[in-house]
């Protein structure tokens, strides 16, 4: 692969819109699943011989079990008005990544098998065969897609380009084309439990590691508990969390919300996941599989409630699937949302005046917040609509002094995809992702220049991971992304804690004062 | 009365265009209604009420509010031609029905207008197709043929209601008539006749083109679901025998 020969892209001045450059990104492909990635996902472990035949019926399965493929087929007109808003095309200028043309590489197929016109006057419409090297078209390009669903926002009919890339991603599964990165992950999850393959002992020693690692920075004995029955909250969070920075201080933070609101909680390791490839390769099954571990630790640890730690796509699956996949949730207690965000919990807490801050000890940075796109686009917190964007931002104001939100049009709805979403976060599509970054980057850049930002903050394990990687090659530093939990817990104090300026402990009646 | 051939090949035209355009039409909805939607996925921030989501509907219906957030120019230009057809399609009801109502003969002298509206707005859309580089890379062409149809409908019908004129009386009655299945002679005005000749295609063309946008938006699950997927289980028929595995 050409990986390492790229030019990471100029930061511009003014985000005018890129002239096209055919093929630039023609060569970007990820590794192809082997048999054994493929087949614990049910899927055969390479092209089957009547590939063309099984993928035209999987289409029509696929159309006749999804509305929003059948009516996205049918319905753009070619406005142009998504063209520009992709930033995997305003970073690599490639026409195939306009959420449109992408949509249409699925599109033209379909026309040509499922549509009048297309049958009969393929030239007029643009339809056109399913040939091998139309199909290497659809590997190459609908794995630069990161399912964001920002073209759908601007979509005259909420065309949602992450549909018909997930189709197309299950179509090429099902004839032995899959991604090696998805569902190698996808695999161990169905094994182990985990994305990492992390086996329990492990997740068991990282999580002491933790609460020592707690103890002798505060003094207080904050419990990061595994497979405990019987405690009253199950937290389901990213594997990264577990030992990637900077995703691990967001951890440290849900345990030390927990410890102070006095919820007890537990990690399951049967269930040690929240991340969902099932989603990013548009496999309801695979999907539903992952969810269901879900439903069996909540029943075998007797838990009353379900937080999700901060992760994206797995805060789409769980805020906007889980009852469908994993449901009725009727054993759980029902006074609390189901499932809960891990920033509800905290923001409830914060409202509630059950902790207390020292915003001065996140004094050494100025912070932006990055709105991950599955959750603004995809999903909720809170009871009413857009409190997925005011949340975060309310813990971020209650733990920091120093906040300024990136350019109206880059954030909350309108957010930029960090660049590696939808099941690209890997190292052979590295190209793609710096590149995909440069929306966010220029973002970042303003805000940086205008009012001296030095941190972005995220709630999503892939941002997290993605920054970290690309923000090297925009000439930041991979410590200049950090977790929202990481500032909860930079400026919590926690009932009894060392105090580190003038080392007296604080006592209960200065919690209660704060209150 | 002696009935014309080109009258009669006109009524027949119109047949079948009417019983092709309500056929496609009425099998594409019934698809889109029967195909289930698995999955909670509007666009988010949602309503979540089914007030706010047929609220949510009515600004994407008659503002084309996306469209707006995304570009101005494309905006104006589409919403220009929409409302443009919309009003003189009320302006039409006139030819198919008798007496005619009352607001519609209110709206019968800005009707007129509304045909330059749809010429400002077709053009500017054509422009922009063949001038906007990305615009062009997605374009086949049936996207240029189907705005040069609509261009030339609206220029036959403008160059009748300004300049040409045409016998609107034989021409309601040939209507009148075909609704009450009693042809009636058309006048023989070739600018008449092809702009009925077109309209008929466009009716044909409706059900099998992208023109299925404007049933297709009603049935979009980005702008049609509410946001209560915790609230509310949510499972499609062919998921639930999953669940009995």
């Amino acid at each position: 692969m050409e990986d390492n020969k790229f030019d990471t892209p100029e930061l511009r001045e003014y985000p005018i819109i890129p002239k096209l450059r055919k093929g630039v990104m023609s060569h970007s492909k990820p590794f192809i699943a082997k048999e054994s990635h493929q087949e614990p996902l049910g899927f055969p472990g390479e092209l089957v011989e009547d590939w063309h035949d099984v993928a035209i019926n999987k289409m029509a399965d696929l159309q006749s079990k999804y509305r929003s493929l059948q009516v996205y087929l049918d319905s753009c007109v070619k406005c142009g008005a998504c063209t520009d808003k992709c930033h995997y095309y305003v970073g690599t200028t490639d026409p195939k990544n306009m959420p449109v043309a992408r949509q249409d590489l699925y599109r033209k197929v379909y026309r040509r098998y499922f549509t009048f016109a297309g049958k009969y006057f393929p030239k007029l419409v643009g339809a056109r065969d399913l040939t091998k090297e139309v199909l290497d078209d659809w590997y190459t390009y609908f794995h630069q897609c990161s399912q964001c669903r920002r073209c759908s926002v601007y979509c005259p009919y909420g065309i949602d380009t992450a549909e018909i890339s997930m189709a197309a991603r299950e179509v090429m599964d099902t004839i032995g084309v899959g991604q090696k990165y998805c569902n190698e992950i996808i695999s161990k999850v169905h094994k182990i439990g985990n994305n990492l393959g992390l086996p329990g002992p492990a997740l068991k020693d990282t999580l002491e590691g933790l609460e020592e690692d707690v103890e002798e920075e505060t003094g207080v004995a904050v419990k990061y508990p595994l497979d405990v029955k019987g405690a009253d909250v199950l937290l389901i969070t990213p594997s990264a969390d577990f030992f990637a920075e900077p995703h691990v201080d967001g951890l440290i933070g849900y345990g030390k919300v927990f410890h102070e609101a006095g919820i007890s909680w537990t990690i399951s390791s049967h269930a040690s996941e929240a991340a969902n490839f099932g989603m990013f390769i548009g496999s309801y099954e695979n999907m539903r599989k992952l969810a269901v571990r879900i439903r069996e630790a909540a029943l075998e640890l007797g838990v009353k409630r379900i937080v999700f730690g901060e992760c994206g796509h797995a805060w789409r699956v769980a805020y906007s699937f889980l009852n469908t996949l994993a449901g009725p949730w009727d054993f759980l207690d029902q006074n609390y949302p189901i499932p809960q965000h891990i920033c509800e919990v905290t923001y409830d807490l914060i409202q509630n005046n059950k902790l207390k801050f020292d915003k001065s000890l996140n004094d050494d940075m100025v912070l932006t917040y990055h709105d991950s796109c599955n959750v603004a686009r995809a999903s909720r917190m809170g009871d009413k609509a857009g409190g997925q964007f005011l949340i975060p931002r309310e813990i971020i104001k209650a733990t920091c002094n120093n906040f300024y939100d990136m350019s109206a049009d880059t954030i909350k709805e309108g957010t930029f995809c960090c660049g590696g979403g939808g099941g690209l976060l890997t190292d052979d599509l590295m190209e793609l992702r710096v590149k995909g970054a440069l929306p966010r980057m220029e973002a970042m850049r303003t805000v940086v220049e205008d009012h001296g930002v030095t941190h972005m903050a995220a709630i999503c394990a892939i941002c997290k991971s993605q920054f970290a990687k690309v923000f090297p090659y925009y000439n930041f530093t991979m410590d200049q992304i950090v977790s929202v939990h990481q500032l909860v817990s930079n400026a919590i104090i926690l009932t009894g804690q060392h105090d580190e300026n003038d080392d007296k402990t604080h006592s209960q009646e200065d919690i209660d004062e704060a209150a | 009365m002696q009935i014309s051939m080109l009258s009669f090949s006109i009524a027949a035209l119109f047949y079948i265009a009417f019983f092709i355009l309500v056929y496609g039409l009425v099998s594409k909805i019934l698809q889109y209604k029967n195909t289930p939607a698995p999955l909670k996925i509007p666009t988010m921030p949602a309503p979540t009420t089914k007030a706010g989501v047929i609220f949510r509907m009515s600004k994407e219906v008659v503002f084309f509010e996306s469209l707006f957030k995304s570009s101005k120019v494309t905006w104006l230009f589409g919403w220009l031609f929409h409302f443009g057809l919309f009003i003189d399609m009320l302006r039409h009801l006139r030819y198919f029905i008798d007496p005619v109502w009352f607001w519609v003969v209110i709206i019968q002298p800005f009707g007129k207008y509304g045909s330059i509206l749809m010429f400002v707005g077709l053009i500017g859309l054509l422009t922009r197709r063949i001038v906007v580089d990305r615009v062009r890379y997605i374009s086949s062409p049936s996207d240029h043929l189907m705005l040069i149809l609509l261009l030339c409908i609206t220029t036959t019908g403008m160059a009748m209601s300004f300049y040409l004129g045409t016998d609107v009386i034989s021409v309601k009655s040939f209507f009148i008539g075909l609704m009450t299945f009693n042809i009636e002679n058309i006048p023989a005005d070739p600018i008449l006749i092809s702009h009925l000749i077109m309209v008929a295609s466009l009716m044909i063309i409706f059900p099998y083109s992208k023109l299925l946008h404007a049933p297709g938006l009603f049935f979009s699950p980005a702008r049609n679901q509410i946001d209560n997927s915790r609230e509310k289980r949510h499972v499609a028929k062919w998921a639930e025998e999953l669940e009995r595995n």
